[in-house]
């Protein structure tokens, strides 16, 4: 087994700003609006390195697709201990229209060019709660996934996955290569030392394009229109009886 | 040939200079990730607790470790010694983003860094740097900075705390005042007369363990501001140290708690950055909020008028504090800026959280807004390590020089 994982991590609005409607409800405002790693990204990261420090694999690669900005959503996962980048450059009118199909593609090409045994994603992106990527790149692969992952441990060449499902918890063991998404409890995101903040400024990113991974952007999906949510309306006062349910 | 080295030399030096402007225009990749860790750190983990630790006068301890761990403690220590091998200027933006959460949290950070650990990174042998610094890079053991007496502040060279050998030991004596740290602390740098007669320059510097026999702690002061670090008399009686505990050429002392609060200066600078941003950040999130005379008080001139101000002071003391940082690290000398940077941004630090309060009104004079706790905590910055005076008489005697005929 090659012992490499390929960490996928999305730059998003950060998930404290208020977000804005453009005034031509074709999106949101993202210019000068202040960006940072997927929070299930960064657990995401976090799983890897971890994975790395019990030498359980040899070497984690962090990934991105989109603008020039994506590279520091990479530094980020380098700092926090991903060994090498590689920045996939999707920009203007292809990124606006970029969707969990086309990562999904570019991540399974990049899984089978680099010999990845595992791919680890959040479990979704903060920005359009897709919660596909992950599913579709098993399938283009014909890997076998688990997701919304609150444990990993890997058992020679299986993977067992504790899955954070509406009943409960199920655990299944699926044979590697695999992919597993993160869900929130998996881990706690370290931050980043400073010293591995300095380490990671030498730390490669290699720049790839889509078209070089053979994979076309084009989207299925049309954004018709993008609107807020209505203003709450003030509630009603209800009964003040108690009601009796059970008598 | 020569012509053409001329060249290469003028362009590196174009080069240099261009790159330490530019940093002050937008700050390089590294330096904008490290702000940003320190800022989330900040947020998540110390503007929840701070009301809690200035309220119980409570020492960070678990915070302080986190702090350790990321590098923070020792951020100018090379990594061979145990710390983060950073520069100054990331020191300086560490230490707004720290004291922007917690401003307890931000002295107890760079009195470790600056005045602990500064001196003895600077004139202390290797032993002594495996022993004093390598132990106090985890945030499991912090130091101090015993200078100041109860007799003389801003007057330094006045130390009345005598050391006299006597065998292969120094024997102490004397009262250290208002040091910070000193109930968490694990070691001190100590400033005691070897030589009376020879004035300042009769002044050496020592390292002592803590505790230690014959060192012990007064009461902890009941502060204004800051009060979650400690602050409190160190005193020796008859406190015996090895001779190899001196730091740096006997006599040297006062030079080097000169050079070492030249360079705390731009920590505390940027500790009152961090409380003047917090008080803006308060201010402007106000005024959007409350409304009087039916509108939101930030379409009133007279609210629009401080905040102006506030940053317009806030960020001049930012980019002094930057440009002594940078500075600091080409190896120029920095002792104007760094007074004028501590100078505004202290003053900058008073006038932000005043204003604060002001713009918060009823509000602003309780504990439910964190303006009251700024307010506090801004008001020590203007006093310590070199008052505002001092840095007016630092500021005129380089200029003075600089014009000297």
């Amino acid at each position: 087994m090659s012992g490499r994982v390929l960490v996928g991590v999305k730059r998003v609005i950060d998930y404290a700003v208020k977000i804005r409607v453009k005034p031509d409800n074709t999106g949101v405002v993202t210019d000068g609006v202040k960006h940072s790693m997927n929070p299930f990204c960064e657990i995401a990261v976090e799983e890897a390195v971890k994975l790395k420090e019990k030498k359980l694999i040899k070497e984690v690669v962090a990934v991105s697709c989109g603008p020039q900005q994506a590279q520091e959503t990479i530094r980020t996962a380098l700092a926090m201990g991903a060994d090498r980048g590689i920045h996939v450059e999707v920009a203007g009118k292809d990124y606006e229209t970029l969707g969990p199909l086309q990562v999904s593609k570019i991540l399974a090409a990049l899984a089978k060019k680099e010999d990845a045994q595992l791919i680890i994603l959040g479990k979704q992106a903060i920005d359009d709660d897709c919660n596909q990527t992950g599913q579709m790149t098993a399938a283009l692969l014909d890997w076998p996934q688990g997701t919304f992952a609150s444990e990993v441990s890997l058992e020679g060449d299986k993977v067992k996955v504790v899955r954070e499902i509406d009943g409960g918890l199920e655990t299944i063991k699926i044979n590697t290569p695999a992919v597993v998404t993160a869900d929130l409890r998996l881990n706690t995101p370290r931050y980043a030392t400073l010293p591995n903040i300095m380490k990671a400024k030498k730390k490669k990113i290699a720049n790839v394009k889509p078209a070089d991974l053979g994979v076309d952007l084009t989207s299925r999906l049309e954004v018709l229109r993008v609107d807020e949510p209505p203003q709450r309306q003030a509630g009603m006062k209800g009964s003040t009886e108690l009601s009796r349910r059970d008598s | 040939m020569a012509a053409l080295f001329k060249a290469r030399k003028a362009l590196s030096l174009c080069l240099s200079g261009c790159r330490s402007l530019s940093q002050l225009a937008e700050l390089p990749e590294t330096h904008q990730i490290l702000r940003q860790t320190c800022r989330d750190y900040a947020d998540r983990e110390l503007t929840p607790i701070a009301a809690k630790l200035d309220k119980e006068h409570a020492y960070p301890a678990k915070q302080i470790q986190e702090l350790g761990a990321m590098g923070v403690m020792a951020m100018e220590v090379p990594e061979e010694l145990g710390g983060a091998g950073m520069d100054y200027l990331a020191y300086t933006l560490a230490m707004e983003e720290i004291s922007r959460g917690c401003a307890s949290t931000g002295v107890i950070v760079t009195v470790n860094n600056s005045l602990y650990i500064g001196p003895i990174l600077k004139y202390g042998t290797e032993e002594q740097k495996t022993q004093w610094i390598t132990p106090f890079t985890t945030g499991e053991k912090v130091g101090c900075f015993a200078l100041s007496e109860p007799g003389n502040g801003s007057d330094a060279g006045a130390a009345s705390t005598i050391a006299r050998q006597e065998g292969d030991e120094w024997v102490l004596n004397g009262t250290k005042a208002w040091i910070t740290n000193s109930w968490d602390a694990s070691a001190t740098v100590v400033f005691a007369t070897t030589d009376k007669k020879l004035k300042h320059k009769g002044i050496s510097a020592f390292l002592i363990p803590m505790p230690h026999p014959g060192l012990s702690l007064g009461k902890k002061e009941d502060k204004l501001g800051i009060r979650a670090s400690s602050t409190a008399n160190i005193i020796l009686e008859d406190c015996r140290i090895p001779l190899d505990n001196m730091l740096g050429p006997r006599g040297a002392g006062f030079k080097i708690a000169m050079q070492t609060l030249d360079s705390g200066r731009i920590g505390v600078a940027s500790q009152a950055l961090g409380i003047a941003q917090a008080a803006l950040d308060c201010a402007a999130d106000y005024a959007h909020k409350r409304t009087a005379f039916g509108a939101p008080i930030g379409k009133l001139q007279a609210i629009q008028f401080k905040l102006a101000d506030m940053a317009m002071a806030l960020e001049s003391a930012r980019l002094l504090t930057w440009k002594a940082a940078l500075l600091k690290d080409a190896k120029k000398p920095f002792t104007k800026e760094a007074a004028m940077a501590k100078l505004a941004a202290s003053e900058a630090a008073t006038f932000c959280s005043h204003q604060a309060i002001q713009v918060l009104g009823g509000m602003g004079y309780v504990a439910d807004m964190p303006a009251e706790r700024h307010y506090r905590d801004a008001r020590i910055t203007e006093i310590y390590e070199g008052t505002s005076e001092i840095q007016r008489l630092v500021i005129a005697g380089q200029i003075l020089k600089e014009y000297q005929p």
